[in-house]
């Protein structure tokens, strides 16, 4: 079962607050039944997470969020056509946050999440150009004793 | 302590008590924000928070959360409280603020669950 491959594709609608969340819970739970081990689901789990947030709060038409399995890695991608972001470093860092009130009362806007999809990951990528839309590629390796730093 | 302890302790109202009936709380995290939650706890843990949007119980399910203490008097939907029995995972709330519960928690045992800081 676990060296089987997959492709699991989500649609995220923008302001989406009673759904928001839910396309990685369900990414999640497939991956437990597909044998992913808890530590590398909980991984991926986290990563989408903050990707599918990230389209719900900021992308204009939404995005898409994808998992492609394979025996070697998870790969997510996260990809949205906008506004995109300005200056990706700045997004990058810890704190900086531009969420409006209703995400803070979500519990979101502390400004953790692309900081926190590249720390679970193995491997991660940011692209964006204002006007055109964001993507974000992140992967998981499946091999044993490969954590992420 | 085991978590149909946590009621008397808190004097709270279980909201879901899970099929097991002997989970044993014995480490926490406590934070309102769920980027917080996402990114500082590094194990298994049960969450005391404030916030009831529907994200709560999608970020314990992808965490793996063991219990969820709902503190001042927050109360999450019914959807959110259906969601938490099939996922098994058990759920209270306190009138009680965060501060109090944790003091309550820690006098009776409970401990941080291994977590960063935001500048680590
Ligand atoms: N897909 C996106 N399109 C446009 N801007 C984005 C996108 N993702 C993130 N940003 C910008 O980058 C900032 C930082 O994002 P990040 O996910 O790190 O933190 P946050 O969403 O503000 O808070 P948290 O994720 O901790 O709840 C956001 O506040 C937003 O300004
Ligand atoms: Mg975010």
């Amino acid at each position: 079962m676990s060296d089987m491959n997959a492709s699991l594709t989500y649609e995220v609608h923008a302001g989406d607050i009673e759904q928001g969340g839910s396309a990685s819970a369900a990414l999640k739970s497939e991956l437990r039944k597909m044998g992913i081990c808890e530590e590398q689901a909980r991984r991926v789990g986290i990563i989408a997470f903050e990707g599918e947030m990230n389209l719900l709060l900021y992308a204009t038409n939404g995005g898409t969020l994808k998992a492609e399995v394979t025996p070697e890695a998870i790969d997510i991608t996260v990809e949205d056509d906008g506004p995109g972001i300005d200056d990706i470093d700045l997004a990058m860092r810890p704190g900086y946050s531009t969420a409006p009130d209703w995400a803070l009362n979500l519990g979101f806007g502390a400004g953790m999440g692309l900081v926190n999809m590249k720390r679970n990951s193995n491997f991660f990528e940011i692209h964006s150009h204002t006007g055109k839309g964001t993507l974000i590629r992140c992967r998981v390796n499946r091999r044993k004793n490969d954590a992420a730093d | 302590m085991k978590f149909s302890d946590v009621p008397i302790l808190l004097e709270g109202e279980i909201l879901f008590d899970a099929s097991a009936g002997n989970d044993v709380i014995d480490k926490a995290y406590a934070a309102d924000l769920l980027s917080d939650v996402l990114a500082l706890t590094e194990e298994r843990t049960t969450l005391i928070t404030g916030t009831i949007s529907p994200q709560v119980i999608r970020v314990a399910e992808i965490l793996n959360v063991i219990a969820i203490i709902f503190v001042r008097g927050k109360r999450p939907s019914q959807e959110i409280i259906d969601y938490a029995q099939r996922l098994d995972i058990p759920m209270l709330t306190t009138r009680k603020t965060m501060f109090e519960t944790c003091g309550l928690l820690y006098a009776n045992g409970v401990r941080p669950c291994k977590n960063r800081t935001a500048d680590e």
